[in-house]
């Protein structure tokens, strides 16, 4: 009672109010309180912010690369030029190299400038062929040697424009940003914006960057992602082959048989360490083991797959362990009851029942593995290697090949814008994967999960 | 015999094996499995392990041991006056392996007759003419020493292959024979079985034990390797990094790395810890399950993404905004950056990276306080954000530290995002808006292109790799005992 009436008037304003006005104090602290509710609103909203800005990154960037400009070219392949005895003997066209077949290009360019009747200072096939890729040379060759009995006909091809032409149709190259061009000059874009109208020059979608290889440091237009893909697909073998029996093996036995001693924690120590390092250290260890050591080929997918295996078998064996957890005891006294061996209550009736959470756990590992960069770097998975396609699947797993992250990184480095393109759109390839993987993952668990 | 085909004929003898034996025991039941001390298909299964696993252990060891024990054995007779100036022991074997895998090159090729490559002289023959004819590339010419080492050395190679294969099947052959002799209606294969599928089980389990031995094994040689040739003191207290390849004058300080990797990550931590740990709030004390269920999983979306995606961001998007900025002719008119790569690109975007990283450990820390002490708190008039800070958080903070730890130890391990974004030039400066380079970035550049292994400046990446190793280390387990000496018990 003495405490109430001690709150006279004269200490404080609280006393005069009542529960429905607020006084100062209540008033702070409510101001305080919903800044405090919006300090929490930004920084989901912060959040959400970067995702949705690197996914308009990736889009905007991205999505360019799907298409590429194509001319449409009347090429006349000249018997004298390709078959010089007219014989049709495929080792002697083969002999002709890449450097003969541009008197071929050059005319069929400056047929092409002069049918379509524009006015252009530039006179020089030469120079009209800086339209063109420089590799278009070689795709011509390519199709002579493929189809040797069209030499003398005059044949229609779709040759891909050179990137600078590229980035005028998408808009990356400017008149103003030719200025300074070696290789282009302004008057080339008027060529184009006429050829464009006459429909000689167009945009289509590229199957080539999903399909194809990677192409040198001169011809961006041409560069693929297809061998990396392969790359990582043959990796990803790997992985699942070594990763999936060896990580549910390890979980089988730390959560069924393993006694409670030193080693079982060693066992587990080293598990939630390996969890916890950094995926450049399993490079370094992947280069002096697996390279080093045993003289395993550089920049080869097994290797790569060997140490993604070893990364991923911590996410695989922790998932496998909670699974297996989640078969309830009553499962394995039954099998044990009607006379199974432990042995056999494991493998013919938890383990059934954890496979959909095995399954689960493991295609998000495999998802990990597949967007991993750095440990590749180290053992040579990166440079100018996925330029061709492997022979066989022998030579899928031990020829040096790239895998698409370590691809995107490739083009990310090289100097011609042209290339960060090809990078942005790489990252859609790669994440379409990683979408699918973890979309399947989720329908698994959702499908499958069985609540006890 | 090629390694395949042994391993092929191992599994078909494994596979002949099986059905022999599980015939065998049929037999001896009577035809009637109920006689049998296990169902028959065990007795296959023992069978099949008998003849395959000791031997393919076997192959496998041969095939890592023997080829060590071989060039030990041709490295001892090359006399040491044969041994050139500035070269080793080390660097002529390296030779002769070269030559002895061309000339098994040629050899399969076609291009030279097995009769030729065992007599062929340096006197007579331009060897490396002939080995570059198939595609083997070697530095200098063959000199008769290595020629003959290298003769040698396939001789014994060819000699150990012929002995393995003998062997590897002779012991399949004798593990099939075992099995057959021990098969009757009463013999325990399932008990057999049973235990050799456990000590796979535990092999499997070593594998965990194996990678960190390897990963500890592989820093720490090459590491000791490098201070061997390199003064430790210089490399921990040299406050300047410039290696040059090829000639002497490089300097590899570490100072300048540390600071660049505890400069970024704090930046990175700056943007994760406060934005992780506020949605991380919002999310288990504020949030409807309706928002919870959208935010959250949104959210973790950032973690999933792979690190090569957040380095092109950086090089690409960030870097270049940032630049338009804070660099010369930009918004705010200061010209702190120069170019797009610098501290700051690389740790704003490693915060985002983070955020989720944060978010989540927290998320989870913060729900497992329980209802009980903020309900009590409310009941005493507390406000929400009252409870939450005062009652809340203090509850919860040893498992908050433990996440920013861990936070810490990924943003000090992270290599695309800093390899990407944050510059190649080992700077020891203040500003944030400076390109500065990070020991994970580092190691990246030492050890990718066309180095020598044994030169130092490849070397130091790997004791780079063993300074974040330990750092990593230290911080992972730092977190974990700061969660459990301080995680208060409440039931």
């Amino acid at each position: 009672m003495t405490d109430i009436s001690s709150n006279t008037p004269g200490q404080g304003a609280r006393v005069a109010s009542s529960l429905l006005t607020e006084d100062k104090r209540t008033k702070k602290r409510n101001a305080a309180e919903k800044r405090f509710k919006a300090y929490g609103i930004a920084a989901i909203a912060v959040g959400l912010f970067f995702l949705a800005a690197l996914l308009f990154a990736i889009i905007s960037n991205g999505t360019r690369a799907f298409t590429q400009t194509f001319v449409t070219l009347d090429i006349e392949l000249l018997e004298e030029k390709l078959d010089k005895n007219g014989n049709r003997d495929i080792e002697e066209i083969k002999k002709v190299s890449t450097f003969g077949y541009s008197p071929l290009l050059d005319a069929a360019v400056t047929k092409m400038v002069t049918d379509s009747g524009v006015e252009t200072p530039i006179t020089k096939a030469k120079d009209l062929k800086q339209l063109l890729s420089s590799g278009a040379a070689g795709d011509l060759r390519a199709f002579v040697v493929a189809n040797p009995d069209r030499i003398g006909d005059t044949v229609e091809f779709r040759i891909a424009a050179s990137s600078r032409v590229d980035g005028y149709l998408k808009g990356r190259v400017t008149r103003e940003s030719l200025a300074r061009d070696k290789n282009l000059s302004p008057e080339h874009l008027d060529i184009v914006d006429a050829l464009k109208e006459q429909g000689v020059v167009k945009k289509s979608f590229n199957w080539d960057f999903i399909l194809g290889a990677d192409a040198s440091d001169s011809r961006p237009e041409q560069a693929g992602m297809g061998v990396a893909m392969l790359g990582s697909f043959f990796m990803m073998l790997v992985v699942l082959a070594l990763s999936l029996p060896i990580g549910v093996a390890t979980s089988i036995y730390l959560e069924e048989f393993a006694p409670q001693n030193w080693f079982t924690d060693l066992i587990e120590v080293n598990i939630s360490n390996l969890a916890a390092v950094p995926s450049i250290v399993f490079g370094i260890l992947g280069l002096a083991v697996f390279i080093q050591f045993a003289h395993l080929p550089q920049s080869a997918p097994l290797v790569g797959g060997l140490v993604l295996t070893l990364m991923t078998l911590p996410t695989i064996i922790i998932s496998t362990r909670a699974s297996l957890k989640s078969v309830p005891p009553s499962i394995r006294d039954a099998a044990l009851g009607v006379g199974a061996s432990k042995m056999q209550a494991v493998f013919h009736h938890v383990l059934p029942l954890a496979m959909p959470g095995i399954l689960t756990g493991t295609i998000i590992g495999l998802a990990q593995a597949l967007g991993e960069t750095a440990p590749l770097l180290l053992i040579g998975m990166v440079g100018f290697i996925a330029s061709n396609y492997p022979e066989g699947v022998m030579d899928g797993f031990v020829s040096p090949n790239s895998a698409m992250p370590a691809q995107i990184y490739e083009w990310a480095k090289r100097a011609d814008p042209a290339f960060y393109e090809r990078a942005w759109g790489g990252i859609i390839i790669l994440l379409v994967f990683l979408i699918t993987m973890n979309i399947i993952a989720i329908f698994l668990r959702r499908r499958f999960e069985r609540r006890w | 015999m090629p390694v395949f085909w042994i391993v092929c004929a191992v599994l078909a003898i494994g596979v002949i094996g099986y059905g022999l034996c599980r015939s065998k025991a049929m037999k001896s039941a009577g035809g009637n499995a109920r006689n049998l001390h296990s169902l028959p298909s065990y007795y296959g299964a023992n069978a099949f392990l008998f003849s395959v696993v000791a031997p393919l252990a076997l192959l496998f060891a041969w095939l890592i041991f023997v080829p060590i024990l071989i060039d030990r054995s041709i490295g001892a007779t090359i006399p040491e006056d044969r041994i050139a100036e500035g070269s080793s022991l080390g660097l002529m074997m390296a030779d002769v392996s070269r030559v002895s895998n061309g000339l098994n090159l040629a050899v399969s090729e076609g291009a030279m007759t097995e009769e030729e490559s065992r007599s062929i002289r340096t006197e007579f023959t331009d060897v490396r003419e002939r080995l570059a004819s198939v595609g083997v590339a070697l530095g200098s010419n063959v000199d008769a020493t290595i020629l003959q080492a290298a003769q040698k050395h396939r001789a014994a190679s060819d000699r150990s292959r012929l002995f393995m294969s003998i062997a590897v099947i002779a012991l399949s052959l004798a593990g099939l024979a075992l099995a057959m002799s021990r098969t009757k209606a009463d013999f325990r294969a399932r008990n057999t079985v049973e235990a050799a599928v456990k000590v796979m089980l535990i092999a499997a389990a070593s594998v965990a034990i194996l990678t960190t031995l390897g990963i500890v094994l592989s820093l720490l040689f090459n590491t000791i390797e490098f201070f061997r040739i390199w003064p430790a003191t210089d490399f921990f207290f040299n406050t300047t990094w410039s290696p040059s390849f090829g000639d002497t004058g490089s300097e590899l300080g570490l100072a300048p790395l540390l600071w660049g990797t505890f400069y970024i990550s704090i930046v990175a931590l700056a943007v994760a810890v406060p934005v992780g740990l506020f949605a991380a709030i919002y999310l288990a004390e504020y949030a409807s399950p309706k928002v919870r269920a959208f935010a959250k999983p949104l959210l973790e979306i950032l973690a999933g993404i792979p690190t090569i995606v957040y380095g092109l961001f950086a090089l690409l998007t960030v870097g270049p905004l940032l630049v338009s900025f804070f660099g010369d002719g930009g918004t705010f008119g200061v010209e702190w950056m120069r170019g797009g790569t610098a501290v700051m690109t690389a740790g704003l975007v490693m915060g985002v990276m983070l955020i989720p990283f944060v978010s989540s450990l927290s998320d989870d820390i913060i729900n497992a306080v329980p209802q009980a002490m903020r309900d009590g708190s409310l009941g005493i008039g507390a406000t929400k954000s009252e409870t939450i800070r005062q009652v809340v958080l203090p509850a919860a903070l040893p498992g908050i530290v433990g996440a920013i730890l861990l936070a810490a130890s990924r943003a000090i391990g992270e290599t695309m995002i800093v390899v990407m974004g944050a510059g190649a030039a080992a700077k020891l400066s203040l500003n944030p808006f400076e390109a500065m380079t990070t020991v994970t970035a580092k190691i990246v550049s030492q050890l990718t292109g066309d180095s020598d292994f044994a030169s130092p400046q490849a070397l130091v990446a790997f004791a780079l790799g063993m300074s974040l190793f330990v750092i990593t280390l230290a911080l992972n387990v730092l977190a974990l005992y700061i969660v459990r000496r301080y995680r208060e018990q409440y039931d």
